[in-house]
């Protein structure tokens, strides 16, 4: 779907043509690419409809603090200055 | 000057959302809270203020001049390639970076990249080479102030106050109110520009008697009618600026905006909205760039027009510097400003000229980046925040926002816009190319730190080369390029009047390309990182 719509966007089709001019001022290459954006928008709406990745949300159960969960941050390995152990991952 | 002062008093109301958004504040001294806004966005102002986040000046300004020399592409070529290929990355790449960011609290993509390729100074490195693509916004954000306002007020404020007077104010709003301040004038920015399109459109074209006779007009003579088609453009340019939107996601200021979110169903509107928003503004101030091409009673707009026909003619004949002087006057990104001043009434204008700031100011989300990186990357992960306390911390990141505002500003006064205009072209490219990091670290298990750091040196080298080739090798006139490396027939490397070609495509393809085969490489033959890291990851984004 979304290849197509890639292929879509190199429209090589209109690519001398101004004419005909929609709504008599529109060039057609324009109006094109102002429909294209609104097709786009349309097939975004499918797929998070059909293909949301709610596992990642679902994931995190009750975290929902706003407050970064528990803030098991990731300080990295091997804190230059931090001592032995300290910050390393979890 | 009446429009000026609807600026002022604009400004006014953006410096008092920052303050306000400080005291409705309930955690100041907690670094997520400044940072992050608490990680407590609602859906519409995670839209609006991601989309206004990601619409530099160029949104207003420059793409109706660019439209104004180069046509209707524009619209193709920036507007509809980015609302297919932004909101696709933030479905993909933004949801996870935003429940990562949750579950383990991430604040800049750093930390993530840090936690996941077990790495530390890779990790300082990848936030040198971020932060040195990133500044060149920050400046150019105050060049555009200054000059916007000083255009706005006909003269009458000098560049040199109106650059200081926008960068105190949005230094004063990103101070008081970090995200939540920056995300909240954000909003208020994005609803005013995006109103701004329409509006301008609606006035303009009545001042110019309808759209009708002119877009007719155009079309009839040799010398305009290739604006209303794509001829200025080659199909190869065109198909290798797609590339450029995949920069997007990888701005820090953008990936970090992704944490902000209260919940991951935050990102479905804007997803979805995002293609709207970009018709929205750009359909308008593109058609209107164009249509400045008949506004020949307006003399700026006729020695533009007259600059542009000298260096088409003419261009083989002078010398670079001339040439060079050429387009320097051709440059068309005050043309909306100047159809204003002819069509619109002066309240108007006014009005419309704090819509034109609104776009302008979009360095706040770039400086408040900065300093989120620095006390993050930089200053809590070498020991500061252990030392000093997390209160501390907050306090450098407003210092560090006051320091580099100043900075800032001294380098706008001295250093000529042009470098820099250049400066942000090159570093699209740049995060485009830093890009295959995001979806290593997020999708390929099997990626590591040495794969990251070569893609990271390899973006900043490729970006400074680029650079380089185009500061040795002056633009040619308009017309083929000039070629410097050919390999049996074949164009490998040449100088084309707007920037440079490989193999006649832009240089963001053949980087990002070249980015991710070396991660790819690098990884299959350096060590992965430990089990334990890979299964938290992966527990979180795959089963």
């Amino acid at each position: 779907m979304f290849g197509a719509l890639y292929v879509l966007h190199q429209d090589f089709w209109f690519w001398r043509s101004a004419n005909p001019l929609v709504f008599g001022f529109i060039p057609v290459g324009l109006f094109y690419h102002a429909c294209y954006t609104i097709v786009v928008a349309l097939v975004l709406w499918m797929l998070v409809r059909q293909a949301w990745p709610s596992e990642l949300e679902e994931r995190l159960g009750d975290e929902e603090t706003g407050r970064g969960g528990d803030r098991r941050v990731a300080q990295s390995p091997s804190l230059p200055i931090a001592s032995s152990g300290e910050g390393r991952a979890r | 000057m009446i429009p000026a002062l609807f600026v002022f008093a604009y400004l006014g109301v953006v410096l008092y959302i920052g303050i306000f958004a400080f005291r409705r504040s309930a955690h100041r001294e907690e670094a997520e809270d400044y940072f992050l806004a608490n990680r407590s966005l609602g859906p519409y102002v995670f839209l609006l203020s991601l989309f206004g986040t990601n619409m530099t000046a160029f949104a207003i300004l420059g793409s109706s001049g660019h439209a104004f020399n180069n046509g209707i592409v524009t619209f193709g070529l920036m507007a509809s390639s980015s609302a297919l290929i932004i909101p696709l990355s933030l479905f993909l790449i933004g949801t996870r970076v935003w429940a990562l960011g949750k579950k383990y609290g991430f604040i800049t993509p750093v930390q993530m990249f840090r936690d996941r390729w077990e790495c530390s100074h890779i990790g300082t490195v990848i936030f040198v080479v971020q932060a040195a693509f990133l500044v060149p916004y920050i400046i150019i954000g105050v060049m555009g102030g200054g000059t916007a306002l000083s255009a706005i007020s006909g003269g009458r404020v000098p560049y040199w106050f109106g650059a200081a007077l926008v960068a105190m104010v949005v230094m004063g709003y990103v101070f008081f109110g970090g995200m939540r301040g920056t995300a909240w004038v954000n909003t208020f920015q994005t609803s005013l520009f995006l109103c701004f399109g329409a509006i301008a459109l609606i006035v303009i074209g009545a001042g110019m008697g309808g759209f009708h006779q002119s877009a007719e007009a155009l079309l009839a003579s040799p010398a305009t009618a290739p604006l209303l088609t794509r001829e200025r453009i080659s199909p190869l340019f065109f198909f290798s600026y797609t590339f450029i939107p995949l920069s997007s996601i990888a701005f820090p200021h953008i990936t970090i905006f992704c944490l902000t979110a209260r919940k991951m169903n935050q990102f479905k509107k804007t997803v979805v909205l995002y293609p709207f928003c970009m018709l929205a503004l750009w359909l308008p101030c593109v058609f209107l760039g164009v249509m400045a091409n008949r506004a020949t009673d307006v003399p700026k707009i006729q020695e533009k027009i007259e600059a542009r026909r000298v260096l088409a003619v003419e261009g083989p004949k002078l010398t670079p510097d001339e040439r060079d002087a050429l387009r320097e006057k051709m440059v068309g990104d005050d043309v909306l400003l100047l159809l204003l001043e002819r069509y619109a009434p002066v309240w108007l204008a006014g009005l419309l000229g704090a819509g034109i700031m609104a776009a302008v100011m979009a360095s706040d989300s770039q400086i408040l980046a900065l300093s989120t990186m620095f006390t993050e990357d930089v200053f809590a992960f070498y020991g500061g925040k252990k030392r000093f306390g997390e209160g501390a911390q907050v306090h450098t990141g407003r210092l560090f926002i006051i320091l580099i505002t100043i900075v800032a500003y001294a380098v706008a006064l001295r250093a000529p816009q042009n470098i820099f205009d250049l400066a942000v072209q090159y570093a699209f490219s740049g995060y485009a190319a830093l890009s295959p990091l995001l979806v290593a670290a997020l999708f390929w298990k099997r990626s590591t730190k040495w794969g990251a750091l070569a893609t990271t040196v390899w973006a900043a080298l490729s970006v400074g080369a680029v650079a380089l080739f185009q500061y040795v090798v002056p633009a040619p006139a308009p017309g083929p390029p000039v070629v410097t490396w050919s390999i049996a027939g074949v164009e490998v490397l040449s100088r084309t009047p707007g920037g440079t070609a490989v193999f006649g495509l832009m240089p963001v393809v053949p980087m990002t390309i070249v980015s991710a085969l070396l991660i790819v490489a690098v990884s299959l033959i350096t060590a992965r990182p430990s089990s334990p890291t890979l299964a938290r990851y992966f527990s979180v984004v795959e089963d």
